[in-house]
């Protein structure tokens, strides 16, 4: 490497070097902050894949008990327990990720102050936890169709998609959580107010169809409609609205740019703020 | 010799917001405020200027040096001056709020040792992990884990969990993989401050092969002892303005210390929003005489002196522990003393909210001198709030006199300390030579 390669120069109000070519060179140092999540929510294993099953099945009862049994909503053509299943799973990668990736920049200010690093590495990273509940969840969505003896066809292919789309978006609220925590310190009881009502807003303990014809788009602002209803297309074959998708992936663009610009705007003077 | 370091008009500013709260506003704040202005403009009535009362504070004010490569730069000055901002900038925690820096090499810093350490993860893990955050590749880190490991004694312990360690593995291994780093600079903040004397020695001497293999150092140390020793160059510090910078190290040192004396605190108040930690706030750190005033003047040997502590805890934590540190003038540690000292049942409690403890700085054991009273808090392990001597709050105490209760020394006695230590009349093992038989003569 040559002397200019290396060289460093830092100016007040402008970031220094490169920063997604920093933030690559640490990508090392993402996979250790994750392995250290990963490591410490499943070492009692037993205990940590327990939780991971026992809360999607509890949640789930607790849905179809509700919108199946006292509301009498109709599973579609699915049995109620797999479609609500389909949608759990997508919910709870968004909400998971979104506490974990929120509480990301607060809960590592002791390295924060002390060390430098691009702090995108930290949420990042915190995606790691609720990616490895939401595949323990996925084997037992499994189980439950085989149970069913519900059927899969072709767009099963297209789930990665669904999966990326839930992950972003739940990144992207969670990014701005990380950053607007640092700044106000009221947003983390503000949360898990938001996940609540999330999950009754969102198609969650019902099917889209539910929802009148006009309201259809207007509901599709919410990304989290797109993305459910991505998982029931593919896994449970029920019809797949288009426009609403397209408007998620768009919500969900937004909400991630604006997530990283406002970010990193943070991120200059975040030990100060700590 | 090209520059490993150059800066130019470095200055960091601090907005001190008086209207907020201490920690930060609330989001519920800055929104009701948005839209109370929002609805005066809609009605048509003036809209008042926004109220926030901010001061400016520049922890640094146009900081410019050149250092050399190989060369070690120690950074002294007073709680206070600026050290740490400095420090933070240069490790590029914090972004200067005007002027600029070029930095040439691999750069690491180290303002503390074991940062990221997980009490659950074995040693291993930890060292792969601590030496992430330290900027060091996993394929360094695997070759060097054997080295790391030796070093720091721990080879029988890697894979047990770090929670099992004892302070002293734990302080050991942290300091181990800090001490494997390979960084062209690197950026030192006062990590001696912890561990025992041997520790200390072993540390320094790493820290000096660290210069002969030509790297750059920038050292922060309240030790000036270590700074004369390891360090080719001194810059003093003064109201975040550089007062001093030489390659006559003692005479820098000499300089600080002449100054030193000026404006010596015995009362320290969170005024300009230094700390704002989660868990703990420091609002008031003081010396005291029996009737809770003040201690201007210098105190006598066996008079009473109280260090009080108040401060605020936004959320109790058990593990939160307060205290101080008291440091020789010449920067040795004389003792810790915590809230924690002692059986738990006799404890100060500490609770959520305005808290305020006191306690006696032991009667009859400092000898003659100035001592320096440091503000302690932490968790314990190594996690600290205000680390003692490392850019906390500091109070001077000055012993002098008092010894008269002894006819025989009136002044400085020799040693670090000057504890009075009862003495009486014992009853003997051995039986008095008689007066014509001579002694057996001593070995």
């Amino acid at each position: 490497m040559t002397q200019s390669e290396n060289l460093l120069r830092v100016q007040a109000g402008r970031f220094a070097g490169s920063y997604w070519k920093e933030l690559w060179r640490h990508r090392e140092l993402a996979w250790f902050m994750a392995r250290r999540d990963l490591l410490i929510r499943y070492k009692d294993t037993a205990l940590g894949v327990a939780w991971a099953l026992l809360r999607p099945l509890l949640t789930m009862l607790v849905l179809v008990v509700v919108f199946h049994r006292l509301a009498g909503f109709s599973g579609q053509g699915a049995p109620y327990p797999v479609l609500v299943f389909a949608a759990l799973l997508p919910w709870q990668l968004f909400s998971s990720a979104l506490s974990e990736v929120g509480n990301s920049l607060l809960q590592n200010s002791h390295i924060v102050t002390r060390v430098y690093f691009p702090r995108l590495v930290l949420p990042l990273s915190a995606m790691a936890v609720a990616i490895a509940d939401f595949a323990v969840t996925l084997a037992l969505l499994a189980l439950l169709m085989v149970f069913y003896g519900q059927l899969v066809g072709w767009p099963l292919l297209a789930l990665p998609v669904f999966v990326a789309l839930a992950a972003l978006t739940a990144l992207a609220a969670g990014i701005w959580v990380s950053a607007l925590q640092v700044r106000y310190r009221d947003v983390r009881f503000i949360v898990p107010f938001v996940v609540q009502f999330g999950l009754y807003l969102s198609p969650v303990g019902f099917s889209t169809s539910v929802v009148p014809e006009d309201y259809r788009l207007l509901y599709s602002l919410n990304p989290m409609v797109g993305a459910i209803d991505g998982f029931r297309w593919c896994l449970l074959g029920q019809p797949f609205y288009w426009p609403a998708a397209a408007l998620s992936v768009i919500v969900t663009a937004v909400l991630l740019v604006t997530g990283v610009r406002y970010f990193r705007s943070v991120e200059r003077s975040v030990a100060d703020l700590m | 010799m090209t520059a490993a370091i150059s800066a130019r008009g470095l200055s960091k500013r601090y907005f001190l917001r008086h209207d907020l709260d201490w920690v930060s506003p609330t989001l519920r704040d800055v929104l009701s405020a948005q839209l109370r202005r929002a609805v005066r403009a809609l009605a048509g009535r003036p809209v008042p200027a926004s109220q926030t009362a901010s001061e400016e504070f520049w922890a640094l004010r146009e900081v410019s040096f050149d250092l050399a490569q190989g060369a070690r730069l120690g950074v002294i000055g007073r709680n206070g001056a600026g050290k740490s901002t400095l420090l933070k900038l240069l490790s590029r925690i914090t972004e200067p709020s005007e002027g600029t820096f070029e930095l040439r090499g691999r750069a690491a810093s180290l303002l503390e040792v074991g940062t990221g350490f997980h009490p659950e993860l074995s040693g291993r893990e930890n060292v792969f992990l601590n030496g992430a955050i330290l900027g060091m590749s996993r394929e360094q880190i695997a070759r060097r884990l054997d080295e790391i490991v030796a070093f720091a004694g721990v080879e029988r312990f890697v894979d047990t969990p770090l929670k099992r360690y004892s302070s002293g593995m734990y302080v050991r291994l942290a300091f181990s993989v800090a001490a494997h780093l390979e960084p062209d600079v690197l950026i030192l903040d006062e990590v001696f401050a912890v561990g025992d004397a041997d520790f200390q020695k072993k540390c320094l001497a790493k820290m000096n092969d660290l210069g002969r293999e030509g790297r750059t150092l920038v050292f922060v140390s309240h030790n000036l002892g270590a700074v004369e020793q390891l360090c080719t160059e001194a810059l003093l510090l003064e109201s975040g303005r550089v007062t001093a910078h030489s390659r006559d190290v003692a005479g820098v040192v000499h300089a600080y210390l002449g100054n030193e004396g000026k404006d010596k605190i015995a009362e320290w108040r969170n005024s300009v929003a230094e700390f704002r930690d989660y868990w703990f706030i420091p609002q008031r750190f003081a010396l005291t005489d029996e009737n809770g005033t003040v201690v201007q003047r210098a105190v006598r040997w066996d008079e009473a002196v109280f260090v009080e502590i108040e401060g605020d805890i936004p959320d109790h934590d058990p593990m939160l522990c307060v205290g101080y540190a008291v440091h020789a003038e010449t920067g040795e540690l004389l003792y810790w003393s915590e809230h924690t000292d002692g059986p738990m049942a006799e404890w100060p409690g500490l609770a959520q909210g305005h808290i305020a403890l006191r306690a006696e700085i032991p009667r009859e054991l400092l000898n003659e001198g100035s001592y320096r009273i440091s503000l302690m808090a932490g968790f314990g392990g190594g996690d600290w709030i205000v680390h003692p001597g490392a850019g906390g709050p500091a109070l001077a105490l000055q012993v002098h006199g008092g010894f008269d209760t002894s006819p025989r020394w009136t002044s400085r006695r020799p040693g670090l300390i000057a504890p009075r230590a009862r003495w009486t009349r014992a009853a003997g093992r051995v039986a008095p030579p008689r007066s014509e038989a001579p002694a057996p003569e001593e070995t």
